[in-house]
């Protein structure tokens, strides 16, 4: 464990940048949270989240992923790749840091994503324990611990200085490297400010929120649930939800006409949307209803069912709080749980 | 007014004048508030709600809800009614099969402010001359309503219902000093540059989420041009800013002349870009050259962008900055 004087708080991110870039929560121009590379008098945010969760860095909206260009009957391929430097993230919150390993797991596994591993291998995770935990959060229902952040470094704020303990080797490296601005650090203060983070934690509204009802071997029971239908009755089908969210993962890959040749990109997409999985035959969910509930079912059954029982959210709350409508997955967990 | 709701909703179910009922389904907390369609007494009794928090715009769902079988209930606001006036004037919605019932509205309160004011763990929201008082699991604050009110209410152009077949409480007048077009003049009196600026720095936050377009009462198209594979424009995240920017103004363009003003685009921006402004502009457009206009007042009015007179204003007539 070690220990940062938030004195020296801009020397420490000064460091950092000065060897990677760096990139920490800023507020914007309304006042929101957002990720922003560290320069000089950039102030980090207050603020207990980011709008956009922390997956732009390894999974970012829009890529190019090659291009093509057209001369007569030949075609010339160029890779458009380019080399991924080094960077540290800075204030990730336990939920996003969660995210990552179910990123890795759609996107690591065979065959591996080279754009996406590329980025996982250069980047360094600096993870925010939360102290102030909002009404919108539900980590804890997921087996998350907002007070014990994964991470490749866990950050701890207590009176006047930040705790840092390294998880990984990577984490190892980013504090050696400005070790001199580091003092020995405080496990007690920790375990203390856990302990506090940890009585909110408890007593937030959504504290005894259960995953009873979904999971592992649930499709046959939940796909044909009655309440679907009122469920997702008022879905506005926009991909708020998809955008916002740490975990969805699903990516449309699209080819753009520059009039004398072709970008190909990938970019987010969307199970709201109505051409999402649209193939040769039309598309196989063609009622919002169906929609919503691949969303639901994908992150409460389809997923736990194939990676040992851990399921995709992680109780960010920021579906919660951008709905246009209001209609979430706390309250889809509840219904199809029986509690509402 | 929420009891005086419930108990006409559950009169009009009980007698059959309706068989449906649109109005806010009650949520985790007193401001996730959804809209939802109620079946039976039970249902109005058990979720139905009515509250400070109760913003989003009913009058779309009516496009799909009005044609299935039976007539529907709906509660509108004074904003609303233009919406569903609007939307009648486009045969959107049909009309004979709706029982509009109007209710008052002294704007509405945005969470996110109090948020930003330290108010948290609301449990309950009340209004009293222009103070809300606000019960929270900490205790009761008090906050003046302008402090914490949506942004679209500070600057509400019409507390009039404009269609109705019932009310509850006061039919409400015309707010005649509203202040909304003040930003779009400060946007006019900057240079092409300055202006240029503002939109990429509120439009670069755009996600292609395309909520605005998916809430927006004047966007009722079958299939949107952004959702046409074919278009040649994209309506995911697109390959380069231009076609983010073109998305938003394509849609003003779309809208121009229809848009009521109603804001929901801006309310649900995840963002917080302040789409309703690129509307704005327009509505105050169409009033310097057309004369004064309020879309969805009148479903009979011709609108000034649909007909076409001798007089009509000349494209190099208009003005506008030269870039």
């Amino acid at each position: 464990m070690k220990k940062l004087s938030l004195a020296k708080l801009n020397d420490f991110f000064a460091a950092v940048a000065a060897k990677e870039t760096l990139y920490l929560p800023v507020n914007n121009n309304v006042g929101k949270a957002e990720y922003k590379k560290w320069e000089s008098g950039v102030e980090m945010s207050s603020a207990l989240n980011t709008v956009r969760s922390a997956k732009d860095f390894f999974f970012p909206q829009t890529e190019n992923l090659m291009e093509f260009k057209m001369t007569g009957k030949s075609v010339e391929v160029f890779d458009t790749r380019e080399e991924c430097e080094d960077f540290v993230i800075f204030g990730v919150r336990a939920c996003d840091a969660a995210s990552f390993a179910i990123l890795d797991s759609v996107y690591l596994v065979d065959p591996v994503d080279s754009y996406y591993k590329s980025r996982r291998e250069h980047g360094t995770v600096v993870t925010m324990a939360c102290s102030k935990p909002a009404e919108t959060c539900f980590c804890g229902t997921f087996g998350i611990d907002a007070a014990n952040p994964a991470g490749d470094v866990t950050v701890w704020e207590v009176e006047g200085a930040y705790m840092l303990r390294a998880n990984t080797e990577k984490g190892e490296a980013l504090l050696a490297s400005v070790a001199d601005l580091l003092e020995d650090g405080c496990e007690k203060c920790v375990e203390e400010a856990q302990a506090k983070t940890r009585a909110i934690l408890a007593k937030l509204p959504l504290a005894g929120l259960t995953t009873e009802g979904v999971g592992v071997g649930k499709t046959k029971e939940l796909f044909d649930h009655p309440a679907w239908a009122s469920l997702s009755e008022s879905c506005l089908g926009c991909g708020t939800c998809t955008f916002v969210c740490p975990t969805c993962q699903c990516y449309d890959v699209r080819d753009f006409d520059t009039g004398n040749g072709i970008k190909r990109f990938r970019c987010w997409d969307s199970c709201m949307y109505s051409d999402f999985t649209k193939m040769a035959h039309g598309n196989s969910r063609n009622s919002q209803l169906e929609r919503f509930r691949q969303r639901f079912m994908h992150k409460l059954v389809y997923y736990p069912d194939r990676n040992d029982g851990t399921f995709g959210c992680v109780g960010c709350g920021r579906c919660l709080a951008r709905c246009p409508i209001s209609m979430n997955i706390v309250k889809v967990m509840k219904t199809l749980g029986g509690k509402n | 007014m929420q009891k005086m709701m419930e108990k006409r909703a559950l009169e009009l179910l009980g007698d059959g004048t309706v068989n449906r009922v649109l109005g806010w389904s009650a949520g985790d907390f007193i401001y996730d508030v959804t809209p939802a369609v109620f079946k039976t007494a039970e249902e109005v009794q058990d979720k139905f709600l009515y509250n400070d928090f109760c913003g989003a715009n009913l009058s779309k769902y009516l496009v799909k809800e009005s044609r299935k079988e039976g007539k529907i209930l709906v509660f509108l606001k004074p904003c609303d009614t233009y919406s569903f006036n609007q939307l009648i004037a486009e045969h959107r919605i049909i009309r004979e099969n709706i029982y509009a019932i109007g209710v008052e509205c002294f704007g509405k309160a945005d969470e996110e402010k109090l948020r930003a004011k330290g108010i948290t763990g609301i449990t309950g929201i009340e209004m009293k001359d222009g103070t809300y008082t606000v019960h929270t699991v900490y205790g009761d604050e008090t906050v003046k309503a302008y402090e914490v009110m949506a942004d679209r209410c500070l600057s509400c152009k019409s507390k009039k219902h404009v269609a109705y077949d019932e009310l509850l409480g006061s039919e409400g007048e015309v707010v005649e000093d509203c202040n909304r077009f003040d930003m779009v003049e400060k946007l006019e009196a900057m240079t092409p540059d300055e202006r240029y600026e503002f939109w990429r720095g509120e439009l670069s936050r755009c996600i292609r989420c395309n909520a605005c377009r998916n809430i927006c009462p004047a966007c009722t198209c079958e299939q949107c041009v952004f959702d046409n594979p074919n278009s040649g424009v994209s309506q995911k995240a697109a390959v380069n800013s231009f076609e983010e920017n073109m998305f938003h103004i394509i849609r003003a363009f779309h809208v121009a002349g229809r848009c009521t003003d109603c804001g929901e685009c801006s309310r649900v921006c995840p963002q917080h870009i302040p789409l309703h402004l690129l509307n704005r502009k327009f509505i105050k457009d169409v009033n310097t050259f057309y004369g004064e206009y309020q879309a969805g007042e009148n479903p009979e009015a011709k609108p000034p962008l649909g007909k076409y007179e001798k007089n009509d204003i000349e494209p190099g007539e208009a003005g506008g900055a030269k870039a």
